[in-house]
């Protein structure tokens, strides 16, 4: 079990890194629901809260660095969530 | 799983499996007023468009900035504790400590100007728009405040984190609360990161 080490420490060069990502994210999820794009903006937004919680979860949360685990169960969490929310509009007009 | 860990002089895996948990319980919560908000949205969509420019999205934008940058500082905290750097370690959850009352104090006047244009639940003006408007200010009132709640009990977490690392109870060889701070920290974190388009952007 020693190959993977305990606790990794992680350095501040990659975590500077990770918000730069994701305040650029954020400036351009701005941008980009500025622009009339209809029901599109509401999906482009998403994707990018989409994508800058996986930054936070996988670099920010130890996700990519902790044992599989518990990137495996967050998985499951945001499954079961998708599903939910799924169902729920099964009721509501798809 | 457990076998592995235990040559550990404590558990430190399993608080932090405790406190995953726990974030999972937090997530499915606020998982459930998030499809309350989408199934709402999708019966009142042009209400809630109307309503959401009366959000300033300046405001948002910069408070979502303050949380991102109080996320990498409590990040790189836990980076520091375990190289030995306290005072470092200090000054890292203290600038996090700063950043999340900065939060707070916009969430104060951005709050305080929305209730000064009379826009609160059950005010008057309110109940002059449609249902959909009454709907969208009731989710905005609701999910932030539950949102800034979470942040001040965030602010009570991080302090006491930051008088143990003074008095040395979390070291370089025990400092899986910080790091279960740190998680927690994150998890608010996550859930402005939907709050802000959800509420600020798509208008």
């Amino acid at each position: 079990m020693d190959e993977i080490k305990e606790h990794k420490i992680v350095s501040f060069k990659t975590y500077i890194i990770i918000l730069f990502l994701l305040i650029s994210l954020t400036a351009l999820s701005v941008f980009v629901t500025q622009i009339d794009l209809g029901n599109l903006s509401v999906i482009v937004a998403l994707a990018i809260a989409g994508l800058k919680s996986l930054l936070v979860f996988a670099f920010f949360m130890h996700l990519l660095y902790d044992k599989k685990m518990y990137a495996l169960m967050v998985a499951g969490v945001i499954m079961v969530m998708t599903l939910v929310l799924i169902i729920t509009f099964l009721d509501y007009g798809f | 799983m457990t076998e592995d860990n235990t040559h550990d002089h404590y558990d430190h895996e399993g608080s932090k499996l405790g406190m995953w948990l726990f974030i999972f319980t937090e997530l499915l919560f606020f998982g459930g007023l998030f499809i309350v908000y989408a199934v709402m949205r999708y019966k009142n969509g042009i209400a809630f468009c109307l309503a959401a420019e009366e959000l300033n999205v300046s405001i948002g934008a910069i408070n979502t900035v303050i949380l991102l940058i109080s996320s990498a500082t409590i990040a790189m905290s836990i980076s520091s504790i375990q190289m030995k750097k306290t005072k470092l370690t200090l000054l890292l959850l203290a600038s996090t400590l700063i950043l999340a009352i900065v939060f707070l104090v916009n969430k104060y006047f951005e709050w305080g100007a929305k209730i000064e244009h009379g826009l609160y639940p059950g005010s008057e003006i309110l109940e002059q728009f449609g249902h959909g408007e009454v709907l969208f200010f009731g989710l905005y009132y609701f999910m932030t405040g539950l949102h800034a709640l979470h942040i001040i009990i965030g602010i009570i977490f991080i302090a006491v984190m930051m008088m143990k690392v003074k008095n040395g109870k979390l070291n370089a060889d025990r400092f899986v609360q910080l790091e279960n701070a740190g998680l927690y920290w994150h998890l608010v974190d996550v859930i402005w990161i939907f709050l802000f388009p959800l509420f600020y952007l798509i208008a």
